[in-house]
């Protein structure tokens, strides 16, 4: 998930070719909100003040949808996204044992960045992959059947 | 498709792709026309095949032989001395009986178990899922066939109602009557929805239906939109299912190309289009009303009902929404008729039921079975009995959204009635079987945590509600409850099922009421006794929240 900084007339930019491709319709709120996540990383205020008026709709709707998803961030994350399933499935599975060594390793709560921004820790809702718990994602690779043994190996698989 | 010898089949499920399912595919490909097989082997890359671990699979039929972890360079023994001379590579077979889900049926075809019973997915793991042709060739869009030439929306809707199918999204609502009042409702444009918002934890029945047999899907939209009166459909499609989102995507392009989605299909009157919308990660939008916003572009809160979404449901019109599972029955019910599907399964609850089997068993995986199937015998049978030999303590069903469901109702038969008068709800389908290693409070805890994280935080009983009972949990599992407690926790149960706006704070208190009715011995030894009985929770005497 290593997204270059964009800023400005970037952002703006951005912003205009994704609703001229895909429409004013508040329909289309919520996909170009993802695009822009998965463009920038998260969604920044610039591209809001923006997307606003482009498609008149409120800052504060925006603003509101976009911090009510959990695939949508309206603060920047860490080069890598590290989601752990902490659904009852993962959790009966042995989950509870991984997570505590996932916090102890990069030393964050669930939720945080590190100071490096290299790793964000987030906890998610079931990824349906539930026959190989405990499960994780690595920005997109899914690793099923981890053990906390297994933590040090797979993180050390990102620079 | 061609007649050929034997059939090679590469799982191509998320983990597959993931550990160079591709490479092999391609090594697959060209190996077998090195021997000159092509013509005689037809190679198809499936959808999930779901063996924990073992993955990328390669099947060969009719053999049923299955490889496990098979890389590029293996491929070229397994061509060599299997398909070409016919001696299977023993060193890189997996057992069947080591394969979880989809190898249920697998092994039922080997004779060494009971055979499962197969509408929903028939044809997952079996067909190309990127291949309209392969759908075909499978009966596939003949019911829409049947329907536009021989029958009026009313035969249609009186063929769902005669089958008895019910809502398989959890709350077991007649098809058919869903499907009669959206017709009857006023209003000159409908909207059919596909909800494959699956969300609930454990299980995952959609997501292989999605993506290993798109086309039902769409053969089934069609037939409910020309039941209904409706010209465009979406479906609504979890964020994290991106495999699902492609395929889905590719199917209806294929669709189109075959002017089976358009303007006035096989020259008739009746056009449909349908459009996919990609969650972006919220349980709640798996319930109809939130799921309408969303695709509206607004926050995924649920609105007050009445109306229902039959009479204004997206952009205020009539709108029918059914989960993925149910609308990948009807095809199969207009094919075989009404008295077809009702012979299988329960009087009440007619069909089968695609299970989810999760948690402390040998066999995890996937079933489709008939209605009715009891809980002792998912145990025994499909999933090979309790790891370890370990005394089988509870099950959860349904996702987060089911019951807790102690050992002593594991004979009750599983369909929607019986279930009911046991008080206890089968759910989405998800059965997750703990042994007595898993702590009920401690497992009550992540549930209310999830639902916790997931409400939406529109009405106050659901949000304050869920909240309190998690401290509450939080606390007993510190030791540091009093009994006092377990009366609030009784209370917020209720009041969280009496006073939500919607399925999720109601629901949200279940597992609450199940622990005090069936485990109440142990939950109270945690706060008499300041003692875990399973050594699961913490008990550090720490207070973590402040009782009121």
């Amino acid at each position: 998930m290593s997204k270059e900084v964009k800023q400005g007339q970037d952002v703006q930019k951005l912003v205009r070719t994704l609703v001229e491709d895909l429409g004013h319709e508040k329909a289309e709120l919520i996909p170009i909100l993802q695009e822009i996540n998965d463009e920038l990383g998260y969604i920044s205020d610039d591209a809001i003040t923006e997307l606003s008026q482009l498609m008149n709709i409120p800052t504060s709707h925006i603003y509101s949808v976009a911090t009510f998803y959990r695939m949508l961030s309206t603060e920047p994350r860490g080069r890598h996204v590290l989601q752990f399933c902490e659904s009852a499935p993962c959790h009966v599975a042995g989950g509870r044992l991984v997570w505590q060594k996932l916090q102890r390793v990069l030393g964050l709560e669930n939720g945080e960045t590190s100071p490096d921004d290299k790793w964000t820790l987030l906890t998610t809702s079931c990824l349906g992959v539930c026959g190989v718990g405990p499960v994780m994602i690595i920005d997109n690779d899914l690793y099923g059947n981890v053990t906390p043994e297994q933590v040090p190996d797979i993180l050390s698989n990102y620079k | 498709m061609k007649a050929t010898r034997s059939m090679v089949l590469v799982s191509g499920d998320p983990e597959s792709l993931n550990r160079g399912a591709l490479d092999v595919f391609s090594t697959l490909q060209r190996e077998l026309a090195n021997f000159g097989l092509d013509e005689e082997i037809s190679l198809t890359m499936v959808s999930d095949i779901h063996k924990s671990g073992s993955n990328p699979l390669v099947l060969v039929y009719p053999d049923a032989v299955i490889y496990g972890q098979v890389s590029p360079a293996d491929v070229h023994q397994i061509v060599e001395e299997h398909l070409y001379k016919g001696r299977v590579v023993a060193e890189k077979q997996v057992p069947p009986y080591d394969l979880s889900g989809k190898i249920a049926w697998l092994s039922s075809r080997k004779g060494t178990l009971p055979a499962e019973n197969r509408i929903v997915l028939k044809n997952v793991g079996l067909i190309d899922p990127e291949s309209i042709d392969d759908y075909i060739i499978n009966e596939g869009y003949e019911a829409i066939g049947t329907i536009l030439k021989e029958m009026t929306p009313e035969d249609t809707i009186n063929t769902i109602k005669n089958s008895g199918l019910r809502g398989r999204g959890g709350a077991g609502f007649p098809t058919g009557l869903k499907w009669q009042f959206v017709k009857g409702a006023k209003g000159d444009k409908k909207y059919v929805i596909c909800n494959a918002d699956e969300s609930e934890p454990g299980t995952f029945k959609d997501r292989l239906v999605l993506e290993g047999d798109p086309h039902a899907i769409i053969e089934a939209m069609m037939i409910a939109a020309f039941a209904v009166g409706a010209d465009e459909g979406y479906v609504y499609i979890r964020g994290e299912y991106g495999l699902a989102i492609s395929r889905m995507k590719k199917a209806i392009q294929q669709a189109h190309d075959y002017g089976l989605l358009g303007k006035n299909i096989f020259g008739t009157d009746f056009s449909f289009d349908i459009h996919i919308h990609a969650g972006a990660g919220a349980y709640i939008c798996g319930e109809e009303t939130a799921l309408i916003e969303s695709i509206e572009g607004n926050r995924g809160e649920p609105r007050t009902r009445p109306p229902y979404p039959t009479t204004a449901g997206l952009w205020q019109k009539p709108t029918l929404v059914n989960n993925v599972e149910t609308l990948a029955n009807i095809p199969a019910i207009i094919r075989n008729g009404a008295e077809w599907y009702k012979s299988i399964g329960t009087p009440s609850s007619p069909g089968t039921k695609v299970y989810t089997i999760l948690g402390n068993v040998n066999v995890t995986g996937l079933i489709e079975v008939p209605m009715g199937i009891t809980l002792r015998e998912v145990i025994s049978i499909y999933a090979k009995g309790m790891k370890n030999g370990a005394n089988f303590k509870l099950a959860q069903t349904g996702g987060s959204s089911g019951s807790i469901i102690p050992a002593s109702l594991q004979d009750t038969p599983m369909d929607f009635d019986s279930f009911n008068k046991a008080g206890v709800s089968l759910g989405s389908g998800a059965l997750l079987i703990a042994s007595d290693e898993v702590c009920v409070l401690d497992l009550a805890k992540v549930l209310l945590n999830f639902f916790r994280e997931e409400s939406c935080g529109k009405c106050n009983p659901c949000r304050i509600g869920i909240k309190r009972a998690f401290e509450i949990l939080t606390n007993i599992s510190e030791g540091v409850a009093t009994l006092h407690d377990l009366e609030d926790l009784n209370m917020l149960s209720d009041q969280l099922y009496n006073l939500s706006n919607c399925g999720l704070g109601q629901t949200a208190g279940s597992p609450l009421h199940d622990i005090l009715a069936h485990f109440r011995a142990e939950v109270e030894a945690h706060v008499k006794l300041k003692v875990c009985p399973a050594g699961v929770c913490p008990m550090s005497g720490r207070r973590a929240y402040q009782t009121v």
